[in-house]
C-alpha cells in the first residue's frame, strides 16, 4: 500500500489548489438547481381543452393525455394506478394516463414547473414536498372553482364540494380560491393499545384531573403514560398542545396564530395548554424520548411500553407490520383541560391532508382536474381507504364498511365530535420557519422543565418576526 | 504537426472547459445573482439589494452556524492529523529496526486495512449506524454499554454534546485516509535516516518528534487543507444525524444545512443563495491563507 501512495506524487501546491477546488464546489448547488431562472412565466403556447356539456362539465379534450405524479410513500401508489387510472380510463377510454411515481417530490418537479414543463396533476406530500403556497403565489396552480362546482362523478343531484366533509375544500383555499385537492382525512388525538386499557380496567379521561390520575396508575404499572419523538416528529406534540388551547379557548386562538396576530401565542388559551401539557412532560415522559425518532417511540408503543402517542389517524397503517397480535389501535379525544373550556371533551382535529394539485401551466390542467374529479368519486374514495386505510374528504365513503380497528374507532371518535371537529391550524404549512420554531420550542418544554411562559415568549417572537419578513409570503384565514 | 496544434489543443480542452463553465461557473453567478433577490424558489424575481445580507447579520442561527463550522475548522484537523500521525507512526517505523528496515508494530499490516475501513462506507451509512451508536436509550449502543444503574446519556439529543457527537463521527471517518496519506509520507523517508538515528541512540519517541514529522511536514499540510474543507462542509452527518435537523434549538446546525434547508425547507432561495455567497467567501479565504502559509514554509525549508 505504501509504495503505490508514494509513487504518485503529485505536486503538493496543485493538491492545494484541487483540495479548495472541491470546496467551492459544494457552493453553487443552488444556482445549479434554479437552473433555468425564471424561465416558468412563459406560457405554453396551447393547452388541451374540449366542449363543456353535461358529461363532460370541464371540457377536457377526450383525446388528450393526462401526465400525473404521485408521491410514494405511507399511502403507497396502488390506489392511483388499480383505482383511480382505471375509474377514469373507464369514462375517457381515448385519454391516456402517464404515471410516474416519486419519493422526492420537490427534486423531481420543481424544475419542471420552473422549466414551464410541469405534469398535469400533482401529489405534493411527503418530507420533501414543495411549498404550496410559494407555488400559489407564482401562479403554478389552477384554480379549482369549477372542479368544485361541477357535478360529482358518481353521487347524481350534487355537486364534488358537496360530497365532501366539512372544511374539506376550505383547508386548500388560499386568499379565497381553492387551489389545493387535500385528499385523505385524518382524525387526531391520543392513541392507545385498546387491549391494554381494557386488561388494566382504564378508563378514557374526559377531564385533566382524570389524565393525570391515569398516568399515575399507568406509571406505577411500569409504563410510560405518554410519549413523543422528540428527534423527528415533535409537530406531532405542537398538534397536541394547540388542540388544547383550541378546546380552552375555541379555534379562533389558533387563527390568530395562523394570521400572525401579535400577541396570538401568548393568549391565555395557549399558556393554560404549554402549562398543562408542560406538567405532563415534568412527570410522565420518558426524557430519552428527545433523541429517539418516530418510529422508534411507536414500536415501543406496540411494545406496550408507552401508553399514550399523539398522532393522526395514519398511525396503524405504518406501524402495521410492527404490531403484534395482542395491540388494537384505538384514539381518543385530548381531555379537557380546564372546566371551563369553550369546546366539549368530544371536540376533535381533524383535517385533510395529503395535497393534489392541477398545474396551471401544465399541457393539460383540465385533465388533471378531471382526474380529481374521478379521485373525488365514491368509488375511488372507497378503493382509496381499502388500499390505504385513511379516511378520505368523500363524506360517509366508507361507511358500513369494517376495515381495520383503528379506522372504525376514527370513525366513532368523529361521530361523537358531531359539529365539534375543527380544521387546526395552517401556520405549519405556510410558514415553514415557524413550523421549525414550533418543534424546538415543544421539545424545551416537554423535556427541559416545562416553563409555559418561556414557550409562549419564544414563539411569540418568531411569530412576529415573519410577519416582519417581507420575503415570507402571507396569507390570512377568517 | 505544427498546424494540427490548436484544433488538438482545442479538442482536449472544449468539453471540460463547456463542463465547467456550465456546471461551475454559470452556478457560481447565478449564486451571486440570486443572492441579491427575494426568490422564493419558484416564479417571480425581485431585487432587493443587499437586504439578504443585512437579515443575515441579525439571524442568530447564522452566527450559531458559523460558530459551529468553526469549531470544526479547529479541532478536526488537529486531532485527525494527531490521531493519524502516531497511528502511520506505529505502523510503519513503531516496531524498531531489523536487518536495516524499519516495521510497524505486530500486526500492523491488519490494522491499516482495519482503519481505513471507515473510509469505504457510505458516509450516509456511518451516519446511520452513529445515529444508533449514540442513541439516547438503553437501545443505543454506547448506553447499553455503560452500567444497568447510569442515567442514559442523551448524546445528540444534549445541545451541550450534540457537536461533540457530530465531530466524534468525522475524526472517525476521516482517520484512516490520513493514516494511509502519512504511511505513504513516511515509505518516501529513507530508511537510512531512521538507522542512523536509531544507532545514535534516538528512542521511538526522539524519532517521531525529531525525524517524522518535520519530513512529513508538507504532507500534514495537505492533510490540513483536506481537513478544513470537510469542515466546511459536515453537511450530510448533520442532516442524518442531528436530532430536528441542526438541532436540538440548532446546536448542530451547520452552514451547509442552512443553505439547504432556507433554500428546500422554507421556501427562501434568495437568502439561501446568500449564504452561498458567504461560504464561498470563507472557503477561498481558508485556502488562500493556507497557501500562503505553505509558500513561506517551502521558502525557509
Amino acid at each position: 500500500m505504501t509504495e503505490i501512495f508514494a509513487k504518485t506524487e503529485v505536486d503538493r501546491r496543485t493538491l492545494l489548489r484541487r483540495a479548495a477546488a472541491v470546496g467551492l464546489l459544494a457552493t453553487p448547488a443552488v444556482g445549479l438547481l434554479s437552473a433555468c431562472v425564471g424561465g416558468g412565466d412563459d406560457e405554453p403556447t396551447t393547452q388541451a381543452s374540449g366542449a363543456k356539456s353535461a358529461d363532460n362539465p370541464l371540457g377536457i379534450d377526450s383525446k388528450a393525455g393526462v401526465e400525473i405524479v404521485i408521491f410514494n410513500g405511507g399511502l403507497g401508489t396502488a390506489y392511483a394506478t388499480d383505482v383511480d387510472t382505471p375509474l377514469f380510463n373507464k369514462k375517457w377510454a381515448d385519454a391516456k394516463i402517464t404515471f410516474s411515481q416519486t419519493e422526492e417530490v420537490s427534486t423531481v418537479i420543481q424544475p419542471r414547473i420552473n422549466a414551464g414543463n410541469p405534469p398535469d396533476m400533482i401529489n405534493n406530500s411527503g418530507s420533501k414536498l414543495m411549498d404550496f403556497g410559494a407555488i400559489v403565489k407564482a401562479g403554478q396552480a389552477a384554480d379549482l372553482t369549477d372542479l368544485f362546482a361541477a357535478p360529482s362523478w358518481d353521487v347524481p343531484g350534487k355537486t364534488v364540494a358537496e360530497t365532501l366533509v366539512p372544511g374539506a375544500v376550505e383547508q386548500g383555499t388560499y386568499d379565497g380560491k381553492p387551489f389545493a385537492m387535500n385528499y385523505s382525512y385524518t382524525v387526531f388525538g391520543l392513541w392507545y393499545n385498546a387491549k391494554l386499557f381494557t386488561s388494566k380496567g382504564w378508563t378514557i379521561p374526559t377531564t385533566w384531573a382524570d389524565f393525570t390520575a391515569l398516568c399515575d396508575k399507568i406509571k406505577a404499572a411500569g409504563i410510560t403514560p405518554f410519549g413523543y419523538a422528540g428527534a423527528n416528529a415533535s409537530y406531532y406534540m405542537v398538534r397536541a398542545l394547540l388542540t388544547s388551547a383550541a378546546k380552552i379557548g375555541t379555534e379562533q386562538a389558533l387563527k390568530d396564530i395562523d394570521n400572525l396576530k401579535p400577541g396570538a401565542w401568548t393568549a391565555d388559551p395557549i399558556k393554560q395548554a404549554a402549562q398543562a401539557w408542560g406538567e405532563i412532560g415534568n412527570k410522565y415522559i420518558n426524557k430519552t424520548f428527545l433523541g429517539l425518532r418516530h418510529t422508534e417511540v411507536q414500536l415501543q408503543q406496540d411494545q406496550d411500553k408507552v401508553a399514550f402517542y399523539p398522532c393522526g389517524s395514519w398511525l396503524e397503517n405504518e406501524q402495521a407490520k410492527d404490531t403484534p397480535a395482542g395491540f388494537e389501535y384505538a384514539v381518543c379525544a385530548f381531555p379537557s383541560v380546564t372546566a371551563a373550556d369553550k369546546l366539549p371533551a368530544t371536540a376533535i382535529n381533524a383535517a385533510a391532508g395529503e395535497i393534489y394539485f392541477a398545474a396551471a401551466k401544465g399541457k393539460n390542467p383540465q385533465g388533471g382536474k378531471e382526474y380529481l374529479r374521478a379521485m373525488l368519486s365514491k368509488e375511488a374514495a372507497l378503493g382509496f381507504t381499502k388500499l390505504t386505510k385513511s379516511l378520505t374528504v368523500v363524506a360517509g365513503a366508507s361507511d358500513g364498511q369494517t376495515i381495520s380497528p383503528g379506522l372504525t374507532s376514527a370513525n366513532d371518535v368523529l361521530t361523537k365530535a358531531g359539529q365539534d371537529v375543527f380544521v387546526g391550524y395552517l401556520f405549519d404549512t405556510w410558514y415553514k420557519k415557524l413550523d421549525d420554531e414550533s418543534r424546538g420550542a415543544v421539545n424545551d418544554l416537554m423535556f427541559k422543565g416545562g416553563d409555559a411562559q418561556k414557550f409562549c415568549d419564544r414563539m411569540e417572537k418568531a411569530s412576529q418576526a415573519v410577519a416582519k419578513d417581507s420575503s415570507i409570503t402571507k396569507f390570512t384565514r377568517s | 504537426m505544427r498546424h494540427g496544434k490548436y484544433p488538438f489543443i482545442i479538442g482536449f480542452l472544449v468539453v471540460p472547459v463547456a463542463l465547467y463553465a456550465t456546471f461551475v461557473v454559470a452556478a457560481y453567478l447565478q449564486t451571486f445573482q440570486l443572492s441579491l433577490t427575494s426568490w422564493s424558489g419558484l416564479g417571480k424575481i425581485d431585487y432587493i439589494g443587499f437586504d439578504n445580507f443585512v437579515k443575515l447579520w441579525h439571524d442568530e442561527t447564522f452566527w450559531k452556524s458559523i460558530k459551529h463550522n468553526l469549531f470544526l475548522l479547529i479541532l478536526l484537523p488537529i486531532i485527525t492529523i494527531v490521531i493519524a500521525l502516531v497511528f502511520a507512526f506505529l505502523l510503519n517505523v513503531g516496531g524498531g529496526h531489523r536487518g536495516g528496515q524499519s516495521r510497524g508494530v505486530w500486526g500492523s499490516k491488519i490494522y491499516r486495512i482495519i482503519f481505513f475501513f471507515p473510509q469505504l462506507l457510505a458516509l450516509a451509512i456511518v451516519a446511520v449506524i452513529f445515529g444508533r451508536v449514540f442513541g439516547p436509550d438503553k437501545s443505543g449502543m454506547l448506553n447499553g454499554l455503560f452500567p444497568a444503574s447510569w442515567k442514559p446519556w442523551l448524546f445528540l439529543a444534549d445541545e451541550r454534546y450534540a457537536m461533540a457527537c457530530i465531530l466524534i463521527v468525522l475524526i472517525w471517518q476521516a482517520v484512516g485516509f490520513y493514516v494511509v496519506l502519512f504511511s505513504a509520507g513516511m515509505g518516501s523517508i529513507s530508511d537510512d535516516i531512521y538507522e542512523a538515528a536509531a544507532l545514535d541512540g534516538a528512542t521511538r519517541v526522539t524519532l517521531f518528534f525529531r525525524i517524522t514529522v518535520p519530513l512529513l511536514w508538507s504532507t500534514i499540510q495537505v492533510a490540513w487543507v483536506y481537513l478544513g474543507i470537510a469542515a466546511f462542509d459536515a453537511f450530510a452527518l448533520v442532516n442524518i444525524m442531528s436530532v430536528d435537523r441542526g438541532g436540538p434549538n440548532g446546536a448542530t446546525s451547520v452552514l451547509s444545512l442552512m443553505i439547504y434547508r432556507n433554500a428546500f425547507d422554507f421556501s427562501q432561495a434568495g437568502y439561501a443563495c446568500a449564504l452561498g455567497v458567504v461560504l464561498f467567501f470563507l472557503t477561498l479565504t481558508f485556502a488562500a491563507l493556507t497557501l500562503r502559509v505553505t509558500r513561506r514554509d517551502s521558502v525557509e525549508a
